[in-house]
């Protein structure tokens, strides 16, 4: 798991690449979300459009950085999902939980 | 009546979350060769992946020295993966509803229902010794023998 981190008009944007897996990608992406949320970041936005699977484990770690997020005040979107990694979403009803946007674009704007 | 094997093989690894990416590979060779679409292949992988991860995490409590033995059986209709750990067991009817409202935000507890979910059939047998054996089964259309093929041609008249 590859994560990159940049601004984009006050939110903090994550963009995630490779599989959100135990012990793998869902250490990293806990490290990543902690760091941001330490550096002061309110507004989290994580690009899973490169993420290529996601387990129990990686859709854990979601779950926890919106937990995270959210009772400091913040917000947590997440954008550009690809078709399976929704999928696994879908089947847990989280997508009634988390916010998920179509793209990058929509998903700074709802921050607004 | 279990319909017969065709092709066994089997694997033991130690309790290393690394090792998950080799059984994968195996399923995934394995898979390559059979009548199943990428899109199942993939749900499969997931499935296969989560009772690794219990058995590794639950199971056999991360212990390196601990093993688990993985069995992948090809039949002609379907494939039975088998995963079994040296833990204690547990009781699957305790397992909580990760739909629940109050379990929606819970970060674990979601792995026994993909692989219901990704899979035709789940079945656990628990060892009078100890640990825990799931099978996951997954049907598939088998394909027709070229002797087969042939005479159903012949008699479509």
């Amino acid at each position: 798991m590859k994560i990159d981190k940049r601004q984009r008009d006050g939110a903090t944007i994550l963009d995630l690449q490779g599989r959100i897996t135990i012990g793998e990608g869902d250490v990293a992406l806990r490290e990543a979300v902690l760091a941001a949320v330490g550096e002061g970041a309110t507004n989290i936005l994580l690009n899973m459009g490169r993420v290529r699977s996601i387990d129990s484990s990686g859709v854990g770690e979601l779950v926890a950085a919106y937990t995270t997020v959210t009772n400091r005040g913040g917000k947590l979107r997440l954008f550009s999902m690809p078709k399976r990694v929704l999928g696994v979403l879908e089947i847990t009803q989280l997508i009634t939980v988390l916010d998920i946007l179509e793209d990058e674009a929509e998903a700074v704007a709802s921050l607004a | 009546m279990p319909e017969p094997v065709q092709q066994t093989i089997r694997l033991s690894i130690g309790s290393r979350y690394e090792n998950i990416e080799l059984v994968q590979a195996v399923l995934d060779e394995t898979l390559e060769s059979l009548p199943i679409d990428e899109e199942t292949a993939y749900w499969m992988e997931i499935a296969l992946r989560e009772a690794l991860t219990n058995a590794i995490k639950h199971g056999n409590g991360l212990d390196p020295e601990k093993k688990v033995d993985v069995c992948l059986a090809v039949g002609k209709s379907g494939i039975d993966i088998t995963v079994e750990d040296q833990g204690s067991g547990f009781d699957p009817g305790a397992v909580a509803d990760p739909l629940a409202p109050d379990n929606l935000l819970k970060t674990e507890g979601r792995g026994i229902f993909y692989m219901r979910k990704f899979m035709d059939k789940i079945d656990y047998d628990f060892g009078a010794g100890g640990g825990t054996k799931v099978r996951l089964h997954k049907k598939f259309d088998a394909p027709a023998s070229s002797a087969e093929a042939n005479q159903g041609g012949a008699n479509e008249d």
